[in-house]
């Protein structure tokens, strides 16, 4: 009696002193610091239920954020988990072993994300997942339902119902678009946003199968529209940076923005007045498909040397749960990727059906895999052609032959 | 040999040269060694391929389509370096003359000149940004306030006033350098020299280009020599201004830049390539190394001791 009584006191003492072992202590790294305050709520909630683990969440400035990471994981002192970029970025860092392996298994929620999504968080070579995609970003137009009500501009359907209207405002002294692409990647946004009801469904399923590039007619067409739109951008927008751009919009100065649906929660801190409203541009005709342009955002991984897999595996579980999926809606204004979620916000409710109707976002999610990119090759040409150094023919052969340095149905 | 005893004096020179020595050596020699080693290898990502000898150097310098940015930042770094050896030492070199001369309003302006010197360099690059805003900058307002509104442009979208517009922040910004640099050199001149110039002739002319010229070559070496350096390291205003890209389309390119997007990537560009950046900075390192040390050679060969 006594004795048992003496080993179930050692037993329980030897618990007691386990426990702050079992206590797991991860990181989990990201580039969105505007996002704190939501991270820090969705980690509480996670953390009530899973007590003996807790999550630091750490941010890092977005344009530094991939090498900062990719320096701390060479190094061994990456985060336990982290936010990453997808397509051609989440490669640098999967093919160099490290980021966990994930399936369907590991995570339960993974197999019913579609594979559309899935796909910007798998690496090409071995078929595998690496991260939960975990937002889904439009390119399309955002407009200021207030500028459009007073002037009695509804949404344009046909290409030529949108130059009327950005007539119609310029002679109401408003500026139709707010966009300047003195910064780089603003040039690549607004061929995504203005352009992918012009080049069409047909081109992007022509382009994917290797049977067209981007001398394609289609495409030149495309960038013809975006020449010929940039007459309604701001007074001298190939020195406006995207800031100036937004604060143009934001401050209702301009009537539309050519951007991503990312831009919604910000232009609603920045004025919480603006009654944004969004729109595909349209196509030639009102026949043509109005289409917006859409691509994943990033992914939450895990590393794969973290002492703590199991524990990493519950939170990434957690990040893929419909739960989870539902607040990241609610509280950060974002499409998540997870289906079934349901958006209250009116505005993300449009953007998701919006994408309903929607051609990737091109170089992003198809040319970021060599050097050159599609992306910076884009970016620059356009800047060349709205700097009139270039003619959209002359933009769609050199985009092509830099991509054909590693794009084999381009080389020809 | 005498002994370097760990007593007294020898104890406090070790003292005080090892601490420094280490620092230098950790944080300078070593990451230049490192460098100098990742550009043979091949890298996937972050992490370490195969010895590749000098493949690296090769692509950056001769295969497309690096060598086309690489060889495009060169020339950027050239042009700025002769823009800046006019605007920033040209004009240092007049401010200071200006200075020591002793004009109206000498002592206030010896400090005006100077005071942009100790700004951040990232707080002139965004103010120089808001100056050269199309739509409300100061530039472009002050213009059509004038009737020159034709002149109004968008400074930092188009290529041939890009760059410029970077350079001439650049002298802003650092002006009062040259100038401190110079104006200390002219002080310098002893006064029987300047004396018997003054029987000579009135000229300024003839005293600047005959006299505080060779006089002051002193200066003249360093502040040349920094200049070269600092623009072929230029990288914090087009940064700031321009952006990673070198926007718009390369024409505000140089190698810092070019450097950083090769080895770390950008948002636009997925791949890291840490062989092919370490390859552009030791290119990068040479270059300057090799030219600085032949200029400052050629331009100690003209000061004259007095």
């Amino acid at each position: 009696m006594n004795k048992t009584l003496i080993r179930y006191g050692a037993a329980l003492g030897a618990l007691l002193i386990a426990v702050p072992a079992f206590a797991q202590d991860l990181t989990f790294w990201s580039w969105r610091q505007e996002d704190r305050a939501q991270y820090e709520k969705f980690i509480d909630a996670f953390e009530a239920d899973n007590p003996d683990i807790t999550i630091k969440f750490e941010t890092f400035e977005a344009t530094n954020y991939n090498t900062i990471l990719s320096t701390a994981l060479a190094g061994g002192t990456g985060p336990d988990l982290m936010m990453v970029r997808a397509y051609g970025g989440l490669e640098t860092l999967s093919s160099a072993g490290y980021l966990m392996p994930l399936d369907g298994e590991k995570i339960e929620g993974l197999d019913a994300i579609p594979a559309n999504y899935l796909t910007a968080e798998t690496q090409r070579s071995d078929n595998t997942v690496y991260a939960i995609p975990f937002a889904v970003s439009t390119q399309f137009i955002l407009y200021n339902k207030q500028i459009f009500a007073d002037n009695g501009i509804e949404e344009p359907q046909t290409w030529d119902e949108l130059v009327a209207a950005c007539e119609k405002l310029k002679a109401a002294g408003i500026m139709p678009f707010a966009n300047g692409t003195a910064t780089a990647w603003q040039n690549e946004v607004v061929v995504g946003a203005l352009t992918s009801s012009i080049m069409g469904k047909d081109f992007y399923e022509d382009l994917a199968a290797g049977k067209t590039d981007f001398t394609d007619e289609r495409y030149i067409d495309a960038l013809t529209h975006l020449k010929d739109i940039t007459a309604y951008f701001p007074d001298g927008f190939i020195g406006l940076d995207y800031p100036s751009a937004q604060q143009l919009f934001t401050s209702g100065m301009a009537a539309m923005f050519a951007g991503g649906s990312y831009e919604i929660a910000n232009f609603r801190n920045q004025n919480p007045d603006l009654d944004i409203g969004v729109m595909a541009a349209p196509g030639e005709t009102a026949d043509d498909p109005k289409l917006v342009a859409t691509y994943v955002d990033g992914g939450y991984a895990a590393n794969a040397k973290t002492e703590h897999p199991e524990a990493a595996l519950k939170f990434l579980n957690y990040l893929a749960s419909a739960e989870f999926g539902q607040a990241f809606a609610d509280d950060l204004s974002n499409i998540s990727t997870i289906p079934g979620v349901e958006f209250k916000d009116p505005v993300l409710a449009k953007v998701a059906e919006l994408d309903k109707q929607s051609i990737p976002y091109i170089m992003l999610t198809d040319f970021r895999y060599g050097e050159p990119t599609g992306s910076v090759l884009l970016q620059a040409e356009v800047q060349k052609m709205l700097d009139n150094k270039a003619t959209p023919e002359e933009v769609g052969k050199a985009v092509t032959e830099g991509i054909a340095a590693w794009y084999e149905p381009f080389q020809k | 040999m005498p002994r370097l005893r760990l007593t007294g004096r020898g104890l406090w020179i070790t003292v005080l040269i090892v601490p420094p020595l280490a620092f230098v050596a950790l944080f300078i020699v070593y990451p230049i060694i490192s460098a100098f080693a990742y550009a043979f290898f091949e890298w996937k990502g972050m992490a370490r391929g195969q010895f590749v000898g000098f493949d690296n150097f090769y692509k950056v310098l001769f295969a497309p389509p690096y060598a086309s940015y690489t060889w495009n930042a060169f020339r950027n770094n050239v042009m700025v370096f002769f823009a800046l050896m006019v605007l920033q030492n040209g004009v240092g070199f007049l401010l200071a003359y200006c200075l020591w001369r002793g004009l109206p309003g000498a002592r206030f302006h010896r400090i005006a000149v100077f005071l942009p010197v100790v700004l951040s360099t990232i707080i002139v690059g965004y103010m120089f940004k808001l100056f050269y805003h199309p739509l409300f900058g100061v530039v472009n307002i002050s213009l059509k306030s004038v009737g020159l509104g034709a002149l109004a442009q968008p400074w930092l979208g188009q290529d041939t006033t890009a760059l410029w517009s970077l350079v001439v922040a650049n002298a802003w910004h650092m002006v009062g350098f040259p100038a401190l640099v110079f104006l200390a050199g002219m002080q310098r001149i002893p006064g029987e020299i300047l004396d018997a110039v003054r029987m000579e002739t009135e000229s300024e002319w003839v005293k600047i280009s005959k006299v505080v010229w060779p006089l002051v070559a002193p200066s003249a070496t360093v502040v040349f020599v920094l200049l070269f350096v600092g623009a072929f390291n230029w990288f914090e205003i087009p940064y700031v201004m321009a952006g990673l890209d070198g926007s718009p389309y390369g024409s505000t390119d140089v190698l810092g830049l070019l450097f950083y997007r090769t080895a770390f990537g950008t948002v636009s560009s997925s791949t890291q390539n840490f062989g092919m950046g370490s390859a552009l900075a030791v290119l990068i390192f040479l270059f300057i190394a090799a030219v600085a040390s032949v200029i400052t050679v050629k331009l100690r060969a003209r000061e004259i001791e007095l």
